[in-house]
């Protein structure tokens, strides 16, 4: 249906609009600010802060430009003297609900209700703090719900429904509905962690965000070997914690940085991405070749395999049991590099700098075990290493950029594009391509799997045979493509699932605010360092050549570093009582 | 006669008896013209407001006119059933009844969850769906998408009353008050439709011979109007609560309905959650500081996201300046 063109005017100027469109989005089009708190555009609107108010011309009252719709000729006013004092009042009302924790909050560096305080000079202790005292809710090892701190503003549980695990919901509790984890047994979170990136005053955040993040670094006091990885997205987002323009590209500045904190040893997760890549084309080629269980689906993403092992356990056999990158490439660090530098395993500390609160689940699930080693100790998410970072005062943006040591390599373009949704696929394509054909792919940017869409889908022609694939991002778009393959048990014959919105890019770890538009350009970055990449597939590296010749021709190193198990898995977050 | 239906009730001006008096003839005709192959059509007889009893009257002593005004929409809109919906005690009391009554007749007597808000056009088209009870923004309103977004004609059971009045050529201009409070003979009347709360009062035999107040529209969203100030129209739901001057502690009056809007909002937006509750701390402590108040109720009248917010506005505001004279 083709939408009406309009005129409104806002504060006197004359604007186009859209007939349907809301009188906020035709401000925020029109660069006009307009207070909001309960507004995200991947959400459906809240209308529950009532802060973006307006005056309309003949119309009694205040509205709320979130949830009012333009028409025709309409004329709306931004500044009034009651549309300042009705958001004090709100401001006010607001404050009590939320129990300040300013030095720790993942908003530290830029709280915007904080900001709107000044502005609208509210007396933020005007009322008593209603939540103090309210329970803080832990979700396994990955993240945290401090209760005294919502705002109620309804966000959280839209997107925990969007994304598919609907496990945040409201329950009354005494006179309150409030936003509350599920007791139901059938409903768990897994671990994505959207409610942080999406929650406007910071009552979700990481396991140790920040109380923690200098752990690491004291264990290297202690005389351990501490060594840092980077996951692929990383060198894409953390830029915008320093004010860099979205999408830069900072992989040697991170490096130096990382170096920078006394940290010898630093390796790119990409590199063991690009391993991931050629075990699990292995494994594809061989289900294919042996019959079976088809289709496959990528395990890199421990939100999704969480989803899978509580929700759809019947298809667990679907997942690849090759490592996801951080594992592999951490169990690589404890065996392999450690024997060339004669360093006890015990005596390696790994830490992962991860786009994800999920990847501080995987490591301690005790399939990633390597005997009694955990391939990975510590994960800190980008926000997280971004504040170590700030805290030891170094500026990401004006560091010298080194290259990462180069002993596990220089990753191949395949390996970077990892971090974004439909970049496992595309990987593992073009290898998979080349092993089962001998020959290139005659194009090697799969753009059908490329971009933000929630569900991909492809076939791509491998001599004469068609390969059906499927791309997803979003745990609810995987739940209609696993629906789908009840009914058509050969939709598809190879799936990645991604839990979050645009992959690792989109993470729960990532600095925020997130919204489509910077999803797409933090992708973007990575994709172009694929295409300035001259090695574009994994099993040129150099480095994995060199790896599979030496520690991986044997093959129960394949197994212990490669390879991890899955099982159904019980209720493992539970509300916890006041 | 089904044919003109539509002008009867345009010409008997039959206005929702709901309390927002929004032409009835209106409403019909949009669910009407909606393009939908269903429809819905809803008796609220929600009445969540305290010291209301009409739609409970009608019920009881009218149910056929009732399923007979249903039947009117039922014919005149097509592709559509009905559901009577009710308020848990007169649906526990009632349902029997009706069923027998409305037969084979697309209507279902559907019990409410209970509460203030289940009244509201949009909780309506919640609760029959099984959803979250809460308001939806508007527009779509119900009658362009409505239950399960399909066109919904809602309208108060007294309003399908007194549609069958009509096509009977039985309305006599009346609507039904509720009595109650400090008088000597509570009750629901049916009495001329525009009246003034004096007539209402005298006609029922209800005058107070002490001094008194009265609240006009509900027993906890209603207008407050001194012994001094009854020459006006009794309007909206037409309930009439009397308080006794001197027998009526003030803030055990303002504690009641209170403890109504904090109970029955819906937490969603932060005038209603948050105001309320600071209305209710002042109260619960007997300290009220002018200033705040006004500012919480200026966010309760002109942000709050559904009427509920609006109307806690009325009671408190006439009552801390008519009776407590704050200043």
């Amino acid at each position: 249906m083709k939408q009406k063109n309009i005129s409104i005017k806002i504060d006197g100027k004359l604007y186009k609009a859209k007939e349907g469109q809301s009188i906020l989005d035709v401000a925020r089009k029109n660069k006009i600010r307009i207070t909001t708190l309960c507004h995200h555009p991947d959400v459906k609107v809240q209308a529950s802060c009532r802060l973006c108010l307006v005056e309309i011309k003949d119309k009694k009252g205040l509205f709320t430009s979130c949830s009012t719709q333009a028409s025709d000729g309409m004329e709306v006013t931004t500044h009034s003297e009651s549309i300042s004092r009705a958001k004090k009042i709100n401001l006010e009302l607001i404050f009590t609900e939320h129990c300040e924790e300013c030095s720790d909050c993942v908003y530290r560096y830029g709280c915007h209700i904080k900001d709107l305080a000044k502005k609208y000079d509210v007396k933020i202790t005007k009322f008593p703090d209603r939540k103090k005292g309210k329970p803080v809710h832990e979700f396994g090892p990955a993240l945290i719900f401090d209760s005294s701190k919502c705002i109620d503003c309804g966000i959280c549980v839209d997107i925990c429904e969007k994304v598919g695990a609907c496990f945040l919901e409201y329950e009354k509790v005494g006179k309150f509905h409030e936003v509350m984890p599920s007791k139901d047994k059938y409903k768990d979170c897994i671990y994505c962690g959207q409610c942080i990136t999406h929650c406007p005053v910071g009552a979700f955040e990481g396991v140790g965000e920040f109380e923690d993040i200098d752990n690491p670094l004291k264990l290297k006091e202690e005389g351990k070997t501490v060594v840092f990885q980077f996951a692929p997205s990383i060198r894409s987002t953390i830029g915008e914690e320093f004010d860099m323009p979205y999408g830069s590209i900072v992989t040697g500045r991170l490096t130096a940085a990382i170096k920078q904190l006394g940290i010898k040893h630093v390796f790119d997760v990409s590199v063991g991405a690009d391993v991931t890549t050629v075990e699990e084309a292995k494994e594809l080629i061989e289900r294919i070749e042996k019959g079976g269980t088809m289709p496959m689906f990528t395990s890199c993403c421990p939100g999704w395999v969480k989803y899978l092992e509580f929700y759809y356990p019947e298809f667990i056999p679907h997942l690849t049991s090759v490592r996801s990158p951080q594992v592999i490439m951490g169990g690589l660090i404890k065996t392999y590099w450690a024997q060339e530098n004669k360093i006890d395993p015990k005596d390696i500390v790994v830490v992962s700098i991860m786009p994800c609160v999920a990847k501080k689940y995987e490591i301690e699930r005790p399939e990633v075990l390597m005997g009694d080693i955990k391939p990975v100790d510590h994960v800190l998410t980008t926000r997280e290493f971004a504040q170590l970072l700030k805290k030891h005062k170094i500026d990401l943006k004006n560091v010298k950029a080194v290259t990462p040591d180069p002993f596990l390599g220089a990753p191949t373009g395949a390996g970077v594009i990892y971090g974004a949704s439909g970049g496992v696929m595309e990987s593992a394509l073009r290898t998979a391509y080349n092993k089962i054909t001998g020959k290139k792919l005659p194009r090697l940017d799969l753009e059908e799997v490329r971009g933000l869409e929630g569900c991909k889908k492809a076939t791509i022609d491998i001599d004469g045979k068609p390969l059906k694939v499927g791309v997803v991002n979003g745990a609810a778009n995987a739940k209609k493509i696993l629906e789908e393959l009840k009914k058509d048990p050969k939709a598809y014959d190879y799936v990645e699932m991604m839990a979050c919105f645009g992959g690792c890019i989109g993470g729960g770890g990532q600095p925020m605010p997130v919204n489509d538009e910077i999803r797409k350009k933090r992708a973007e970055g990575l994709y172009n360092v694929d295409s300035r990449n001259k090695i574009r597939m994994a099993e040129e590296s150099a480095f994995v050549k060199a790896l599979y010749k030496d520690f991986l021709k044997d093959h129960d190193n394949v197994h212990l570093t490669c390879h991890t198990s899955f099982s159904k898995k019980d209720k493992e977050v539970y509300p916890k009582n006041k | 006669m089904i044919k003109d239906i539509i002008t009867k009730l345009k010409d008997a001006n039959l206005l929702g008896r709901g309390g927002a008096a929004f032409p009835a003839y209106l409403k019909w005709e949009m669910v009407k013209k909606a393009k939908a192959d269903t429809k819905y059509i809803v008796a609220n007889g929600s009445e969540g407001e305290p010291a209301t009893d009409k739609d409970g009257y009608i019920v009881a002593n009218y149910p056929q006119d009732l399923i007979d005004g249903i039947k009117l929409a039922l014919d005149y809109i097509d592709h559509s059933e009905a559901y009577i919906y009710l308020r848990k005690d007169y649906y526990k009391k009632y349902k029997a009844t009706l069923e027998k009554m409305i037969g084979k007749l697309p209507i279902k007597v559907f019990k409410e969850k209970g509460g203030y808000l289940s009244g509201e056009e949009t909780v309506v088209c919640q609760e029959i769906e099984n959803k979250m009870h809460r308001p939806r923004l508007k527009p779509p309103f119900p009658g362009q998408a409505g239950i399960c977004g399909y066109p919904t004609l809602i309208n108060n059971i007294e309003t399908f009353y007194y549609a069958a009045k009509i096509a009977q050529g039985e309305y006599k201009n009346t609507r039904l008050f509720t009595v109650s409070g400090d008088v000597k003979n509570p009750g629901v009347y049916e009495l001329p439709l525009v009246l003034t709360i004096k007539d209402v009062l005298k006609k029922s035999k209800n005058m107070p011979t002490d001094d008194f107040f009265v609240q006009v529209g509900g027993g906890a969203s209603g207008d407050i109007f001194l012994s001094s100030e009854l020459d006006q129209p009794a309007g909206g739901s037409g309930a009439i609560i009397v308080y006794d001057l001197k027998k009526t502690d003030p803030y055990v009056l303002m504690k009641r309905w209170i403890d109504f809007f904090m109970e029955e909002n819906c937490d969603k937006c932060t005038p209603c959650r948050e105001g309320t509750y600071r209305l209710n701390e002042m109260i619960k402590n007997k300290q009220i500081d002018k200033v705040v108040l006004d500012d919480l109720l200026f966010v309760l009248e002109n942000t709050s996201f559904c009427a509920l917010g609006k109307m806690v506005v009325p009671p408190f505001k006439g009552l801390s300046e008519k009776i407590l004279k704050l200043k």
